[in-house]
């Protein structure tokens, strides 16, 4: 399964200048809608309260999305669960799930969005207890049925029935994890399936990942679940174009996350590494991104690859013809590389 | 306790995002290595086979005892419950950071100038503190390695106020395959801190060094 997913960035006009929240909310529309029409099999959004991401509400999007399209499926890469109520996250994917006709999923993870935590009035402190216990509920909401629930960080649920019912079972829920072994055997532990965020350093040295979440799932009794690989990059029609739309915007855009993480910022050097064999990054022509795709679903024992496409300040029409090409010439060579 | 033909046994405290990694290279060195969360072991004996095979999980009391160097790879915001007695006399490795914009307002690191180590120290009155690995990620940790005298081996710092604690640290380092910048106080380990210019930085000696003195020029 070859997937898209987005954080929303905010693209900019053939001039060069920011688009409003709102084209940038239109275009994503257009994209989804486009990697529908080129066979790809998901296209998410991920959550996000910033003037650089204004994705806040990813669900509304993706119903638009899903009026508008017939196949693909639909869902959040991620949900930031710690800060939401996942009474409300099952609600609103569930009617996802009704207005799609069965194409919803929910990724739930802490993303790299911190933002949500002030702005929600939870500490990030906490984050640990809220994800754990709120991860529980969802679960528990998934199987569908009335449901009980006592913890510390909602209100208690006493036989409640939540609505929209779905119509055939559960919809598919994964945990996304960065680098945590505990988000892993959590995962399993609830019965969620495995993403594996990637986006710096070597995909190899998830492998461990993979397997401790197989582990685990036989330890807990439970039948082998997917894995799945999210990572950013860029497809253009040569190798030298996809690195030269995407290096300035990705250098702007990890330069302000250095900043507020504390980091040095990355030189040119580790871009180069990043994007070569090795590394998380997934810039070139369509031939060298689905090689390297194929190679790290198999190291990985992956069978879902979701390329997190748009990076700040890229045109509209870049990232169209980014999708165009990672549906039409990615994704049918990945599965002849995988046959 | 250590003789000279064997290696200091280490405890790592922590087996989040970082703990197994530092556990894995350093039983790749050639050190004993024990692993403990904060509760029992067998909570953690699947991540440790998978993630850092070899190394034993344990309780943390019964890790820390049998140690000569502890590692603390625990959420910052988990310290201020963290029990001193715990660690008493040990040589600790302190590798956490502060940074509130994404960890959170932590009371005991905000209220003071002090560089984030040195509160780690104060607290931990009767250990020895050595600051270091700190400022590489976990996620680069495993593929930075190189043999000693590699042109391209990167540098990590090892920060620490008591001159035999830091030699052992830095030989731990190197073992594992970094070079070593020494600094000879904690408070001069704030130059590792987050915001500063060698966190999260692939540096070489020269380049670490210069970027230091940079900073503190
Ligand atoms: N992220 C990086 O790249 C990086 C690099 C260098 C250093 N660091 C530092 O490493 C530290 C750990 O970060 P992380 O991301 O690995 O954390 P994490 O994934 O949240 O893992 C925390 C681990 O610490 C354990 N723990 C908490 N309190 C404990 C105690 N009192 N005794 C023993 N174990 C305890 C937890 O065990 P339970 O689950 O049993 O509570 C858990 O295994 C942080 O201070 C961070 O600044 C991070």
């Amino acid at each position: 399964m070859l997937g898209l997913d987005t954080f929303g960035d905010v693209t900019h006009d053939k001039d060069d200048r920011p688009l409003s929240h709102a084209q940038t909310i239109r275009d994503i529309v257009e994209q989804g809608v486009l990697a529908d029409q080129v066979g790809l099999d998901f296209f998410g959004i991920g959550e996000h309260h910033t003037d650089d991401f204004p994705l806040s509400a990813a669900d509304v999007v993706l119903g638009a999305i899903a009026a508008r399209t017939s196949r693909i499926r639909l869902g959040s890469a991620v949900t930031v669960l710690s800060s939401d109520d996942p009474v409300r996250v099952f609600q609103r994917y569930s009617t996802l799930n009704a207005i799609s006709g069965g194409r919803a999923e929910v990724i739930l993870g802490r993303g790299s969005s911190i933002d949500s935590f002030p702005l929600f009035g939870y500490d990030l402190a906490d984050y640990e207890e809220l994800f754990e216990e709120k991860v529980g509920l969802f679960a528990g909401l998934l199987k569908g049925g009335p449901v009980t629930w006592h913890g510390n960080t909602r209100a208690s649920l006493v036989d409640q029935d939540v609505v929209p019912h779905t119509e055939s079972g559960p919809f598919p829920a994964w945990i996304g994890v960065g680098g945590s072994p505990q988000s892993v055997i959590r995962a399993a532990n609830y019965g969620y399936s495995l993403m594996l965020a990637i986006i710096g350093g070597s995909p190899a040295r998830f492998a461990p990942f993979s397997q401790l979440f197989q582990r685990a799932l036989k330890q807990f009794g439970k039948a082998p679940l997917p894995v799945g690989v999210h990572s950013p990059g860029h497809v253009a029609a040569t190798d030298e174009q996809a690195r030269e739309e995407f290096w300035p915007r990705y250098q702007e855009v990890i330069r302000r996350v250095s900043r507020t993480r504390g980091f040095a910022v990355p030189t040119k050097e580790s871009f180069e590494y990043e994007i070569g064999p090795r590394g998380a990054l997934y810039v070139g022509s369509p031939e060298t991104v689905a090689r390297k795709i194929a190679a790290n679903l198999t190291a990985l024992g992956a069978t879902r690859f979701d390329l997190k496409y748009a990076m700040g300040g890229l045109s509209h029409e870049a990232l169209m013809s980014n999708i165009e090409l990672y549906g039409t010439v990615v994704a049918p060579r990945v599965r002849e590389l995988l046959a | 306790m250590t003789t000279p033909d064997s290696l200091p046994r280490i405890a790592v405290l922590g087996a989040g995002h970082t703990g197994p990694v530092i556990a894995r290279v350093a039983l790749e060195a050639g050190y004993p290595v024990s692993i403990a969360a904060s509760g029992d072991p067998d909570r953690i004996a699947l991540i440790t086979q998978v993630l850092a095979p070899g190394a034993e999980a344990r309780w943390a009391a019964d890790a820390v005892r049998d140690a000569d160097i502890v590692v603390l790879a625990i959420p910052l915001h988990r310290f201020p419950a963290f029990d001193p007695d715990l660690v008493a006399g040990k040589l600790v490795v302190d590798t956490m950071n502060y940074w509130p914009p994404t960890d959170g307002v932590q009371e005991l690191f905000e209220a003071t100038s002090l560089g984030s180590s040195e509160v780690v120290a104060r607290r931990l009155a009767r250990s020895t503190v050595v600051k270091t690995l700190n400022h590489i990620g976990y996620h680069e940790l495993d593929e930075g390695r190189r043999p000693a005298g590699s042109a391209d081996r990167r540098a990590l710092g090892v920060a620490g106020d008591d001159p035999a604690a830091v030699q052992t640290v830095a030989g731990v380092i190197e073992r594992i395959g970094y070079d070593v910048v020494r600094l000879d106080s904690l408070a001069a380990g704030r130059l590792f801190e987050p915001g500063g210019a060698v966190f999260g930085a692939s540096l070489t000696r020269g380049e670490f060094q210069q970027a230091l003195g940079a900073a503190a020029a």
